[in-house]
Parts: C-alpha cells; structure tokens; sequence
C-alpha cells in the first residue's frame, strides 16, 4: 500500500512538471511579442537572477499603459504570492493601480495590499485616499468593499481612520455594509486592543440590528471583543434567538454557542435533583418524544423560563440543516441546556453525520463517545451504526470501538463481543490491539461476561501475531488482578508461553504475574526466575526491572529455592548500563537482604513488595472530557485551547428574568404612511408558521424576513419594530415599475402580498355579495344549525379579529337552552365569543357575532358550539380573501409600496370569468366577491406594460389590517393587483 | 517579529506564552529549525495581548508527495513552517487517512481535511468548533469542483487567480462570507475553454462585472436574472446501501443512505413543490437551505424556490430499524491450508432482491492479506486485476446476468513458510441498479408555481452500493 501510494505521487510529481512546463509556455506565448522575448531568455538564467529579472519584467509590465498586460502582470504577482514567494519589492508598482477602472485588476492589487501592506506601511498609506473616497460611494457594493480592504490593511497609524469608517458604516442604511463593518470591527480590534471601548459601542448597536445579515457577524465580534459583555445580549435574547433560523449558516454556529454560553448563566436547570440518569424514563420517551409529554412531567417540580423555551425550539429545526457545523452545535446546545430526556432528539441527526466526510465523522464519534459515557440510552438503538468497516481509517475504528464499548450493557454484551470478535482478527494490528483492550474493559464493567471474555482471551493468547498476544497478557493481567482466586490455570499457561512471547511489554505482564501470585504457582515460578536469569542481559529494561521483581518476591516467600538465583540477577543487576536497573537493584538488596545496615525497613518488606494491590480501573479514555463543552477545539484535544471560553454552571437562582423584555411600543399611526421598516423580529417566526400552514391553494414561503430596502434604517432605530414579508423575486429596482408590476400578475390570479404594518387607513369595504356558510347542520346539531358569514367589518373587540357574524336557528320542537362556545383548538385560538344565549325557541333564530383572530392563517378554528345537554364540535374555515382588510392608498402610494415588495409570501386564488362580461366594472365585482378589498383609484392607462396593448386596467389594493396578538400587533398590508386585460385572456 | 506595534512587548509576550496548549517544553522551539531553513521564532503571532480570534488564520494546500503549493493567508502571514508539525504527524501515519484532523502546535491548531489525495491544511489560533472549519474546507473543494470540474493540484496551478479570487470572497478575515455557489458564480465567473480563449483576446475577466445582488436578496442561494430558452428540472433520487454482511450470508447491519440532487435550469424565480407517495420512509432528512421546513414539518412536502443548476435539495438517511433489501448475495470459498503456500479462492456472486432490475456496474474489490504473493484466478465474465504491492484484488464484473452467474475462481500463492493468515479479506462491493430506489421511495409529483412557462421535468432513481461489505 505504501509503495503504491508512493508509486502515484511520483507520477504526480512528473505530470506536475510537465504542466508546470506547459504552464511556462501558455505564459510566454500569452506575453507580448517584446515580452517574450525576455521570457524566453529568462528562463535560460540562474534561479536567483530569474526570480530578480521576473520581477523587473512584472514592474515594467505594471508600469505599461495596457490594461490587459498589468492584469496579466497582476495574475503573476499573485501566483508568486501563491506560491510563498516574496513579490514585496513590487509594492511601489502595484499600488499605483489601486484607483485602476478593470474590476479584476482591483480585486487582485487588494490581494496584493493585504499581503504586504503591514511590511510595506509607508507606502500602504498611499493607497488609503481612494478607499477613503470609496467609502463614500452611493453603491453599497463598493462601500463595503472598501471597508473591507481598508480594514485588512494592517497598518496601526490608520487606527483613527479605520474607527470612524467602522463608526459610519454601522449605521449605514445597507445591511451588506452593516455587516462588513462588524468584520472590521474584529480586525480593528486585533491590531489595536485599546480600542476596545469604542467597539463596544459599536457592538452594543449593531446588536440591535434586526437583519439577519448583519446577526452572525455581529455575534463573532462579540465573541471576540467582548464575551463577558453578557448585558448586552439580554435586550436582544429574543430577538437573535427568532432571526436564528433566517440566519447564513456559519453565523447560527456562532450565535448558538454564544447563546448557549448565556443560558447557562441566566437560567435554572432543567436537570432534575437527584434523578439526572434515568435510563428508563428514557427510553420511554425515546420512542414518542411528543413535547407534550415532557412538558407534563417538567411540571410537577420545575418550570422553565419560557425564554429557555424559546431557545430549545427555535434551534430544533436546525438539526436538519446540511451544514454539519450547524446540526453538531444544534447538538451540544441540547447536551447543555435541555431537559434530560429532550437530549434523545438530537440523537439521529448525530448518527446521520457520520454518513458524511472521514473528518466530520471523526469529530462527530469524539463527542458520541463522549456523550454515550454518560447516556448509554441515547446510542444504544443505533449501535448498528457503530460497526467498524475495514476500509474505516485508524482513528475512525478506534473511536468507534470507545463508543461500543461504552454502549455496552448486559443485554447487548453477546452482540457486541461476536462483533469484537471480528475486529481481533483484523489485518489492522494497531486495531485488533485496541479491540483486546475494550474486551477488557467489557469485562470489568459488565460481570456476567468477565469469565466469557478471560477465555476469549487466553484462546487470544495461542494467536500467531504478537502485538495481539502481548496486548492480550497485558488485558489478563488486568482482569486477573480484579479476581486472582480461581485462575492460578491461566498464569500457568501463561507462563509456559513465556518462551515464544517477544514483547517486552507482555514479558514483563508475565513476570508481574508471576511474582505477585507465586504462592499459586510455587513450581513454576521460581523455574522461570531462572530462566530470566540466564537471558537477563539481553532483555529490554522493562522486563529487567521486573525480574528484579519477581526475585525479590521469590526471596521473600521461597528463599530456600531461590536465594542463589536472586543474588546472581541482583549482582547482575548492579552493573547494568541503565540507571533505573541499578537504582532499583540497590533498592531491593536493602530492602530484601538483612545485613547489618540495613535499617528498619527490613523487617517490613515482606508487606511492602507483597501488599495486596488494587486492582486497575478500565476506564474510557473520554471519562474526563465532559469538562470540555461539546463541540470545541478543545474537547477535541483534550486539553485546552487558547481562548476556550468556561460553561458556566446553572445558578441556584435565575437571575432577573424581565431584563430580556423589550418594550412595545404602540403603532405609530397614519403619521408617515410612507414609512416602511425593517422585519420584526417576532413577529417574523410567527407569522412564518402561520404562512406555511396555509392549505393547498396558497402556495407560502417561510421567506426570509428581508431588510434589504434601503429607506429602512431610521425605522430600524426607532422602537417602531415593522416588517415586510413579500412574494414573487426581488425587483431590479432599474426596471420600470410597470415591469416589475407584470410580475405581480401571473395568469390573473390573484397574487396577494403579505405585507408589514403600514400605517393605511383602512377603508370601508367595497361591498361585494356576502357568502353565507354552513356552520352547523340542524341533524348533525340535534336541532340546533348554524350559519355565518364574514361581514367585512372591522371586528369591535379587537382589531386583528376577523368578524363572523353567526346565524343560530332552532329546527327542532323544543327550546335550546345555553347556547355558548364551548372548548376550542388548538387552545391557544384567540376567539371573542357571544354571549350566552339562554333561550333559543323553537323555529327562531338569533344573529350573534364572533371575532376570531386566525393569525392570518387559512388554519381552520376549530370550536365546539354548545347547548346545555350537547356539544358540537364546528370549524370555521376562512377564504383567504376574507382575511384581509381594504385600505385607501393613492396610485402612487400604491406603486410605491409595491416596489418595496421583496419578500416570497404569495397567496393566490384563481377567478374565472367569461370573457363577454369583462368590463372593468364586472372584474372588480368578481374579485370583490372573493377577497375584501379596496380599489386604487386610477385612470391613467398609460401605466400599463408596452408589451401588453392599452386597455381597461383594473387595480386593486387591499391591505389588511390584521394583528397577530394583542401585544404585539403587526398588521400587513397585502396589496391585490389584478389586470383586467390579462384575466380575460386566460377565460 | 521585529516590529512590535505596542511597547508592551515583555509583558504581553508573557502572556501568548501562557496562553498556549502545554504540551511540548517551550523552550524547544528556540532551536527548532523548519524544513524550509527558516527559524521556527518567525512565526509567532505578532503578540497582541488578547489572542485574536480569527476563525481561520490560513489555508496551505499539500499535495500528496509533501509540497505545499498554495497558500493563502487571510491575516497576519503564518510561515509555512508551521507544516512541520503537519508532516511529522504525517510521517507517523501509515495511511494518508490515518493523518488526524486536528493537530495541536505550540502557537497554531491544524485542521485538515485530505479529498482527492490534497491536504487542505487550515491553521487556527484559538477556540472555534472544529467541525465549523473541516465544514469550511470541504465547501471549498466542492466549490474548486465546481469550477474547475476536477480539484486536482494541476487545475488548482492552472487557475490560481481564480483560486486566489474565490478564496478572498468566501471568507473575510478568517470568518466565512460567501460560500454559496450561485453568489460566487455571480462574483466570479467559472472558467471555461471558451472563455479563456475569449478572455485571452479580448482581454476582459473573469470578475463578474455585475454586484452579487444575490447575497442581499430573501433568496441568496439564488442568483437573480436567470433565464433559459429550455427550461429544465431534473432531479436524481440517488439511495446508497450501507451494509456488512457476515460470512454465513446475513445481514450485520445495513441501512439506506439516499439524496435528492437536482439540476435546475429554470427562468425566473420558480416556486418548486415536490410530493413523495411515502414520505414516511424518510427517517431523518436534511435540507438545502431553500428547503421551507415549516411546510415539511406539517404537510411532508418539499417546497422550495431552487438555486440555479445543480445542486443538493436533500439528503435522508431510512434507519437500520427497516428491513433492507440487499441486492446481491456473494457465494464465496477462500481457503489457506496450513503448511501450504496455495489458498483456495473461490467468489460467486448473484442477484438477490433487486425487483426485476438488473445489477450494473459491479465492481468486486479485496484487500488479500500481506502473505498473498500473486493470483492465478479465472473470471467467468470481467476482467480482474491483482496488485501485488497493495495486495489489492479488483474485479471489474460489469452486469450480472442471472442465467449466467459471474464467478472468479483460482488459487493464490503464499509466500513460502509464512504462516497461514488469520483473516480471511472482506470483500468490498460497488454496484448500480437504474431506475429503483431501494427504500421505495417515490417521487409523486413536482409542480412549479411563480412562473408560467412549463418546464421540462425529469426524475431518475439510481441504487448504488455505499459501503458495502462482505466479510469472509
């Protein structure tokens, strides 16, 4: 295999000179006439004088007026740069292009400027101006850019100059630069440390930032600068913990171990007193991890703080995330902070990793192995995954041996040990080495299979390969020592291979053996004393020592046979080469032989060599490594790394919970229609999960909260906390808005876009026929039938409630008595029921109204409707139409906030109509019948597309004002266009 | 080294001495002379008092034969001499894979990933999840594949601007910054035949002119403005088993391990669902990013605005607790006789559960154990070759006729007087099976909303063997 391997990187090598020379050639031949000329001689010169004339060649080409020779001289400058080459003589040359128009030139002489500039400060300052200039550019693109450079350029004197770009592009209007003055923040910090306080700053406001852009940079910059700075991150605790599934995937890695570092220290924990390892209840919550469940046995003692909550479930979805970064942090955050028997759900996505590369899997198997230490429950049903293959690399089968073993339990143990048996045959001898020592451990921990495992071994021992022999004495003698009673057979075998056995190591298990329990083995050992005695010379020191060993064992317990013998090693002993042998010979001819010197301790050496010896612990080699939070670099190691930050343990008391709170602050209405914000941070996950339980018709998207609008950062400062949820592709904001406007309208349907609270008024509805549906069947009702209808008034009781108004009849012969709503669910619908009806009679009726709040969601409210004998359980189950709200806007108000629209939330229902009657007037009749909404006053056709001839266009806008809870309301304004023209060709 | 920004140099240099891992006598290093002749004192940190925390300090790559041929540093430059310690746990290793992931040096953590027989060696200076930086360099060889086709050191050299140009955008100061494929395709265009001739002439870029407006968008895994005159989705639902089959024939464990790739060439902004008949088969999935998992959660459908070409909507894995269909079974008879320096080997293999489909592609490979000196075998069908270095047995088969059972059969000569070994080879196996997926899963349907043209759709089912292992 070696070889081979060798065998190809040579081919390698040769195939890599010769691109090299093909590569030479391309070079040349791409050149200038005049500069291939130099190339080809240059080629003929020394290595040092080529490296030097290269370089002159590339300044001339750097200095030329083409543009495409400097791009070609640049392409080289950075293949030297590549390659660890020194190109710092070019500074002066390459920075000279820094202001250079050709984008690629750019972008390659800032390579070259971060590399050298801290070598080169006086002339990086050169270069400073033009990013200074660019800082102020209108596009955010290159801001941003220009910030990143500026702030790669490792030069202390522009400290000043490099925190008041950071300052500015903070609270910029564009996120992407929001987010790129959070990297800059870090590098300023780790050129100049005294900075610090004036980050924090910076840090404590970007914090407050509620796009998910900017979130993870932010958080890395405060795991940098300040980790301590806890403060600052209770105010935005919710906030980050909402944005956190919208967030770029490297940021939830650093957001969530951030978090996961402030659970600890601000809540209580989870883990129950006393009972932390129930096993049993475990796995009888393995199989359903229903949270209901676990929320009713959490009860009894220990309530959790909702904000922990919070954090548990918003991470969960994230084990499904491709980056396996993401699933291994989503993993120890519910190692460290979730209740016990929540930990299981983390299980399978832990086993799916280990599908993935040999690098993750080794990572993943270190903190399996660490985990199943603890919590053998968690693993045991994937023990299958466990199995070694043989095309497994070392390390890999090593560490899932650690992990069976730890899995190991009496049920298991025969499945596991037939496994192992496999594993000691293996080719691999370093493993099948490791799998003697887990049978070991197999065999301390678990004891109805000790025997079963000892015989395994002393079979092992007539093996043909020696480490597998050496390490199987090595694990007997261990087990041994923890029953010696009954195997004095084993050390006789033992003793009789001790001729063939070569590793010193299990040599020197054997003579340990030996002398520890000679009273077994009176003949034998004092014949194998003597045999060690005649090959003492030529032994490793190891067994050396042990011989001197096992002789002053003897001595004591067998002088008679054995004094002889013990003298003559002892002597031996005495002029080894090694001074450990001669020390300790020295040693036991005091301690053993009386002589006249000798002090006191004589007397006791027969308890002080004979001392009954504790028997060794088998223990995983990942005991100990729960110190280290999961996941790290230095759980890894085992040991820590520079910059590890502490788990902090639970406090005994919670400290203050409402410093999370976040005030709300009342709408500001009407004031500024025109102001539009940044997404709510919660109101986005919310309104996400409604939207994607929209049914079949609506097609919803849990789209990224976006916060790319530009005329967003006042509002983002202000409490006023609004979001923007749209549908359909982001506009190039270049296009015509009658362009982007024909996106809106795809096959005439109606495409309505959720959006964030703008301050509309909201109008009178234009009234369009009411639909009444059937509520409650009087056969179903025993009597007792229900119907409704949406009214398309603002509901009375509270503004984000839909008014139904509900007709109750009595169909049967007899009064209904206490008609009322009864349960409902999901329990949490927010339902403002009528008032009891004492009496119905008989035939009458009575028209009651209801206001539901359906948390814009198509979801049906379920509710029972009750009488005094019956309940009937009913559902109301609203068309998306009746969920909004009409609302007065002019035209251009109106195109204006459709320009805005970026989000993905579409909701779309079809009207047909017959082509005949499709004036304007009957198009908006249709749609009125179906959605609740308001007209757009408009007569210009001259908006409408080029592409699409003039014609009656008919605009409709709705916004709805709906809420979504009574803290915190956030009415959307979903904006309804319908093209008359293209709705009749499509009928 | 020699210019100290702050004046603080006694004490803070104190410090970076503590703060570092104990693990090798400091005082070692004074003397410590790289391989490339440069003193092992020139790359300590500049010794700012707390240690930056860059996540990502440098990237070097190392080819197989132990030459660093590219290096790129996103802050202060670390010497290459840092590699030093990365080769002697090389040399320590028998195998290229045995190299660990995770290196501790005096002042730097290794952190390599080995793919296409490159070491992708990343340095770090201070605490970050491990996993978070081999997630990283695995995404930058994906990318690397992704433009260059292949990621081996040759296209690597070829493209080093390109290389060097992606390496800049995809992190920042060690953090990672764009890594999406559409963004970066925006950012830098992909080279190609054509457009380095093109480029060539006319001396334009390869630096997209436009701004990545993608990575502002609610869709940045989508780049915006795609538009195609034939507009094309496919998808592949591609199902691996993993299996160790034990000498009698029974299964150990086996378990499925399936993807969804798609190739997506769609104009616009297409909103995708796509509907299983059983989704419950699915035991565990993990999603592309486009993936709205709130939709999956409630209705088990996927539904989703795609990145533009290719790319992985899904991977699932359906649990070993599942009874899997194994589709071949292997009749084999592999003998050393004690005392003898012949052994018997004998293979035949045949269709199992495979659902009337045939079994392509097979490839039977064995790693023969080291006392094997050569084998005289006979293949029935295919060809078989032996490599009497690696001791590596592969036997190309092809497609298994069931009437006509394939076998290899012959004897293997031993090296004269060694002991018969005490394993039998476990026999690897790779196999194709078109058009079945081995869980039974199916595709019910896909259904694009958002646009109004009719795309092209296309699904394909592929079974392949993963790990797949017979023991004997």
């Amino acid at each position: 295999m070696d070889v081979g391997f060798c065998l190809r990187s040579e081919a390698a090598g040769a195939m890599r000179t010769a691109l090299m020379s093909a590569e030479n050639l391309q070079l040349t031949l791409k050149a200038e006439p005049s500069q291939e000329e130099r190339a080809l001689t240059h080629t003929k010169r020394g290595p040092e004088e080529t490296h030097k004339a290269g370089n002159e060649d590339l300044k001339e080409m750097l200095e030329s007026n083409k543009e495409s020779l400097k791009l070609e001289a640049m392409k080289r400058v950075v293949g030297l740069i590549a390659k660890g080459k020194n190109a710092s003589e070019l500074f002066p040359a390459v920075v000279k292009n820094v202001a250079s128009k050709n984008i690629e030139l750019k972008k390659l002489v800032y390579v070259y400027l971060v590399r050298y500039a801290e070598e080169q400060q006086d002339l990086a300052l050169l270069s400073i101006s033009t990013f200074q200039r660019a800082l102020k550019e209108p596009n955010q693109f290159i801001r941003a850019s220009a910030l990143r450079v500026l702030s790669s350029i490792r030069v202390p004197i522009i400290v000043p100059i490099m925190m008041l770009a950071i300052k500015e592009a903070a609270a910029d209007m564009s996120p992407y630069v929001r987010k790129t003055s959070a990297h800059a923040i870090q590098k300023l910090y780790s050129l100049d440390p005294d900075q610090k306080e004036q980050l924090i700053e910076v840090i404590e406001k970007l914090l407050k930032d509620k796009s998910t852009l900017v979130a993870g940079s932010v958080v890395v910059a405060f795991e940098e600068v300040c980790p301590d700075r806890i403060d600052l991150i209770h105010k935005n605790y919710r906030k980050l913990c909402n944005l956190l599934v919208d967030v770029e995937e490297w940021g939830q890695v650093v957001i969530i171990s951030m978090l996961t570092r402030y659970a600890r220290t601000q809540f209580t924990s989870p883990w129950k007193e006393g009972a932390s390892f129930e096993e049993n209840n475990e796995k009888a919550f393995y199989a359903s991890d229903s949270e209901e469940k676990s929320e009713r046995t959490e009860a009894e003692a220990y309530v959790m703080d909702p904000d922990h909550r919070l954090l548990l479930r918003n991470t969960k979805p994230l084990l499904q995330s491709r980056n396996t970064a993401v699933v291994m942090s989503v993993a120890q955050l519910y190692w460290h902070l979730a209740p016990r028997h929540e930990v299981n759900l983390v299980t399978k996505s832990l086993v799916r990793l280990l599908r993935s590369h040999r690098e993750v899997q080794y990572i993943v198997l270190q903190n399996i192995a660490t985990m199943s230490i603890q919590r053998k429950g968690m693993f045991e049903p994937y023990m299958k995954s466990f199995y070694v293959r043989s095309t497994d690399a070392t390390h890999i089968k090593t560490l899932k041996l650690e992990i069976l073993t730890n899995l190991a339990n009496e049920a298991n143990i025969s499945t596991i040990l037939r496994e192992f048996q496999t594993y000691v045959k293996s080719q691999d001898k370093a493993f099948a080495a490791a799998t003697i020592q887990a049978i070991g451990r197999c065999a301390t921990n678990i004891s109805e299979v000790t025997d079963t495992c000892l015989n395994g071994l002393v079979l092992l021992l007539s093996n043909r390969d020696e480490t597998v022999v050496a390490e199987s004495v090595v694990v007997i003698k261990k087990l041994l020592q923890t029953q010696p009673t009954q195997h004095s057979e084993i050390i006789k075998h033992m003793a009789k291979l001790f001729d063939n056995i070569t590793v010193s190591m299990a040599r020197a298990s054997i003579l340990w053996l030996m002398g520890e329990y000679c009273d077994r083995v009176p003949k034998i050992a004092p014949d194998v004393l003597r045999k060690m005695a005649k090959s003492f010379t030529a032994e490793e020191d190891i067994v050396k020592l042990q011989t001197v060993n096992l002789a002053a064992k003897l001595y004591l317990t067998n002088s008679k046979q054995t004094k002889l013998l013990t003298q003559y090693i002892l002597n031996l002993g005495k002029y080894d080469q090694s001074y450990d042998i001669r020390d300790r010979t020295r040693f036991i001819r005091q301690l053993i032989v009386p002589n006249e010197k000798s002090g006191a301790l004589n007397k006791y050496a027969r308890r002080i060599l004979l001392a009954p010896k504790p028997a060794p612990v088998l223990e995983s080699a990942f005991k100990d490594r729960d110190r280290y939070q999961l996941g790290t670099l230095s759980h890894s190691l085992n040991s820590k790394a520079s910059g590890y930050q502490e788990l902090s343990d639970w406090p005994a008391v919670a400290p203050d919970q409402s410093v999370r709170n976040v005030e709300v602050v009342e709408p500001v209405r009407a004031r500024s229609s025109q102001r539009f914000s940044l997404s709510g941070p919660a109101s986005s996950s919310e309104s996400e999960e409604q939207s994607s339980e929209e049914s079949d018709k609506t097609s919803s998207d849990s789209g990224k909260s976006s916060s790319g609008s530009e005329e967003t950062s006042s509002g983002s400062d202000s409490q006023q906390k609004k979001k923007k949820k749209t549908k359909k592709a982001p506009q190039k904001k270049s296009k015509t808005a009658a362009a982007s406007r024909c996106y809106l309208f795809l096959r005439g349907k109606m495409v309505a876009d959720v959006y964030s609270r703008a301050s509309f008024q909201v109008t009178a509805p234009s009234f369009g026929p009411v639909k009444t549906y059937e509520l409650l069947h009087h056969m179903t009702g025993k009597g007792l039938s229900a119907k409704y209808h949406f009214p398309r008034q603002p509901c009375l009781h509270q503004p984000g409630m839909v008014a139904v108004q509900v007709t109750l009849s009595n169909g049967s012969d007899r009064s209904l008595e206490e008609i009322h709503v009864g349960d409902r669910s999901p329990a949490s619908l927010n339902i403002h029921c009528f008032n009891t009806i004492e009496r119905l009679e008989p035939e009458a009726s009575v028209t009651v109204s209801m206001g539901i709040d359906f948390s814009d969601s198509t979801q049906a409210a379920n509710f029972q409707l009750c009488t005094k004998e019956d309940g009937f359980s009913v559902s109301i189950q609203p068309a998306v139409g009746e969920l909004l709200m009409p609302s007065s806007l002019s035209e251009q108000d109106f195109s204006r906030e459709q320009g805005k629209l970026l989000g993905m939330n579409e909701t779309s229902a079809t009207v047909a109509m017959a082509t005949a009657n499709a004036s304007s007037q009957a198009v908006k009749q249709r749609v009125l019948s179906v959605a609740n909404v308001g007209e757009v006053p408009s007569g210009a056709p001259s908006i409408s597309r080029r592409d699409v001839p003039p014609g009656p266009l008919v605009m409709k806008t709705l916004s709805s004002v709906l809420t979504t809870g009574s803290c915190r309301p956030s009415p959307r304004a979903p904006f309804i266009r319908d093209d008359g023209k293209r709705s009749r060709a499509e009928t | 080294m020699l210019m100290f920004p702050s004046d603080s140099l006694i004490t803070s240099f104190v410090y970076s001495m503590s703060a570092l891992p104990p693990f090798k006598p400091v005082t070692s290093y004074w003397f410590r002379l790289s391989q490339n002749g440069q003193n092992e004192l020139l790359c300590f940190p500049s010794p700012a008092s707390p240690p930056p925390a860059a996540m990502i300090h440098s990237l070097f790559l190392i080819n197989a034969s132990g030459d660093i041929f590219l290096e790129k540093h996103w802050k202060s430059v670390v010497s290459r001499s840092v590699c030093d310690y990365f080769f002697e746990a090389q040399e320590r290793a028998s195998e290229p894979e045995n190299v660990p992931p995770v290196i501790p040096t005096p002042h730097h953590y290794l952190i390599s990933v080995l793919r296409h027989r490159i070491y992708f060696v990343a340095v770090i200076q201070s605490e970050v999840p491990p996993l978070f930086v081999i997630e990283f360099l695995h995404r930058v060889v994906d990318t690397f594949q992704d433009y260059f086709g292949v990621c081996t050191e040759a296209a690597i050299k070829d493209n080093v601007v390109v290389v060097y140009e992606l390496l800049e955008e995809m992190l920042d100061n060690g953090f990672p910054l764009a890594t999406e494929s559409n963004i970066l395709k925006e950012l830098i265009k992909p080279p190609t035949i054509l457009r380095t001739m093109v480029n060539t002439i006319t001396g334009s870029t390869n630096v997209g002119e436009q701004l990545p407006t993608g990575q502002l968008s609610v869709v940045p895994w989508r780049r915006t403005g795609v538009k195609y005159t034939n507009n094309e989705a496919y998808f592949d639902v591609v199902e691996e088993i993993d299996a160790i089959i034990d000498k009698s024939g029974s299964t150990i464990t086996a378990e499925i391990q399936g993807v969804i790739d798609a190739c997506v060439k769609l104009t616009g902004m297409p909103d995708l669902t796509l509907s299983f008949m059983n989704p419950r088969l699915l035991d565990d999935v993990s999603f592309h990013p486009c993936v709205r998992f709130k939709r999956w959660e409630a209705e088990r459908i996927l539904s989703f605005i795609p990145p533009d070409g290719n790319f992985r909507l899904l991977s699932y894995h359906v649990s070993s607790q599942n009874l899997v269909a194994i589709p071949v079974y292997v009749k084999h008879n592999i003998t050393f006789r004690e005392g003898s320096s012949q052994g018997r080997f004998d293979l035949t293999l045949g269709p199992k559960q495979t659902m009337g489909k045939a079994v392509e592609a097979v490839l039977v490979s064995s790693q023969l154990p080291r006392g094997v000196l050569n084998a005289n075998l006979n293949a029935s069908q295919g060809t078989y070759t032996f490599d009497p270095v690696t001791k590596m047995l592969t036997w190309d088969v092809g497609k298994i006729n069931p009437q006509k059972l394939p076998s290899l059969k012959g004897s293997m000569n031993l090296q004269a007087g060694a002991s018969k070994p005490d394993e039998n080879p476990t026999i690897n196996i790779q196999l194709k099976i078109q058009q079945m997926a081995i869980s039974g899963l199916k595709v019910n349907r896909l259904d694009m909303y958002g646009e109004k043209y009719k795309p092209f759709k296309g699904i394909k089912y592929m079974t392949k063997a993963g790990k797949f292992q017979v023991r004997t």
